[in-house]
């Protein structure tokens, strides 16, 4: 304790990346919740890049990017792997990491628009669902294969933070009928050991998700 | 492991193929070019690339690798007993997969919107970011290199690869636009990274000639504002 320090925010998914791998893992690490809206200059410190969270320090150092932080981890623990041994695998893996990283958005866009350009943010949802069913996930159980990896920490928001967003605006996206595999998917995610008990609360989650979706759409 | 085919789906102007024949040379395994016409892709790249139908992708034996960061890690990891691309120490990963993050996605938007967007304000903002980041880097290497020739040290490494593909295609938005985006007083160290690069015998033969690239890229303009307007 003390070696691995985490800045976060309480309801960012990117954060909760970085948790799911740390308990994964086992690993000690003390949390400190940032504002924001009002950043600490040790976040300012330890990311002037992007000033954001998740910030890792390990015995001091900062790691930022979900995405490095979590090949941070793997590298140093190599205990319960999130990446397939062999390079082929480890390739695929980290291909659907980054296409889920870099789709977040664009799924996420529907929740931040209204009318007609909302229209066209839930079309390019559904396209890059559609990838993630066919080409994704295809027959596995997760995007890890067997069990848990880093690519369905990047999409694991859809499984957990996607369902409120669906109802806060109102809107039908990852339907059961449409997408069986991804669906089945978000339960098995949501259902893993540790997943399950490291997810924000959900009353006070879509409190906040709701505060955003008014922010942006008044 | 037996040798298996190595091949590479590409263009020879994409910056995000040359990473990975770099990576390849550095690693001295001999591979086949399979040039690419992206406005008239083939079968092989439309189904090795499902998902996003670009290059680069490496095909090694029946194994099929895509995006240029993924192919350069896996290029690492499979040819392990060449010259190493990604630091051993763990940390020196983490930053250098840090800039090969910010590069992908926050830097090279901007030279993209320099060299095909339209409009004072949208190139103003461009310029502004590149700078900004050729500052950032200027620091990143003076830190990485820690004295030494590249970002990886003594060899080319993974940042250098990352950053170094897009020379040629920094001195052509220079040349279009008449400024100064490796400048030798505000980045001396990168001017001197970049003659260095260059001359490398991983880079030379891979790296595209400015004259011949400027015109293709005056050509690839033309291409997009007429599929834009169609």
């Amino acid at each position: 304790m003390g070696d691995l320090k985490l800045h976060g925010q309480t309801f960012s998914p990117f954060v909760y990346r970085v948790i799911w791998a740390l308990k994964l893992k086992g690993l000690d690490y003390e949390y400190i919740e940032e504002d924001l809206s009002n950043k600490s200059d040790l976040l300012l410190k330890y990311n002037p890049v992007y000033k954001k969270v998740p910030v890792l320090t390990h015995r001091g150092k900062p790691i930022a990017e979900s995405s490095v932080i979590l090949e941070y981890i793997e590298e140093t623990w190599p205990h319960n792997p999130l990446l397939p041994a062999d390079p082929h695998e480890k390739a695929v893996a980290r291909f659907w990491f980054k296409f889920g990283d870099d789709k977040g958005l664009t799924i996420f866009e529907f929740f931040i628009k209204v009318g007609e350009e909302q229209e066209k943010a839930l079309q390019d949802s559904l396209e890059v669902l559609k990838i993630l069913e066919e080409h994704g996930l295809g027959e596995k159980k997760f995007f890890g294969g067997e069990t848990i990896g880093l690519a369905d920490m990047a999409i694991g928001w859809v499984a957990y933070w996607m369902c409120m967003m669906e109802e806060i605006a109102g809107v039908k996206l990852l339907e059961e009928h449409k997408f069986p595999r991804l669906f089945k998917w978000t339960k098995n995610f949501k259902e893993f050991p540790i997943i399950k008990e490291n997810l924000p609360d959900y009353d006070k989650t879509l409190a906040y998700l709701k505060s955003i979706r008014e922010k942006y759409t008044k | 492991m037996a040798e298996t085919d190595v091949k590479i789906l590409g263009t020879r102007s994409s910056p995000f193929v040359m990473r990975s024949q770099i990576a390849l040379k550095i690693k001295s395994v001999d591979y086949e070019f399979l040039e690419e016409n992206l406005v008239k892709k083939s079968i092989l790249l439309l189904q090795s690339n499902p998902v996003h139908k670009k290059v680069p992708v490496l095909i090694h034996g029946d194994k099929l690798i895509c995006e240029s960061l993924v192919i350069i890690q896996y290029i690492d990891e499979t040819w392990s007993s060449g010259p190493s691309i990604l630091p051993s120490d763990l940390y020196d990963r983490a930053v250098a997969r840090f800039w090969a993050n910010y590069i992908d996605q926050t830097w090279f938007p901007s030279l993209f919107a320099l060299l095909f967007t339209k409009g004072e304000e949208a190139k103003g903002k461009a310029i502004k970011q590149l700078l900004a980041g050729m500052e950032l880097f200027e620091d990143a290497f003076k830190k990485c290199s820690k004295g030494k020739a590249f970002f990886g040290g003594d060899s080319i490494g993974y940042i250098d690869i990352t950053l170094g593909c897009f020379l040629a295609w920094i001195r052509v938005s220079e040349k279009f636009n008449g400024l100064a985006i490796l400048d030798t007083e505000k980045t001396p160290y990168l001017v001197s990274w970049a003659e260095k690069f260059c001359a490398d015998s991983t880079v030379k033969e891979v790296m595209p000639e400015v004259d011949k690239l400027a015109e293709f890229a005056i050509k690839l303009e033309a291409h997009m504002n007429a599929s834009a307007s169609n």
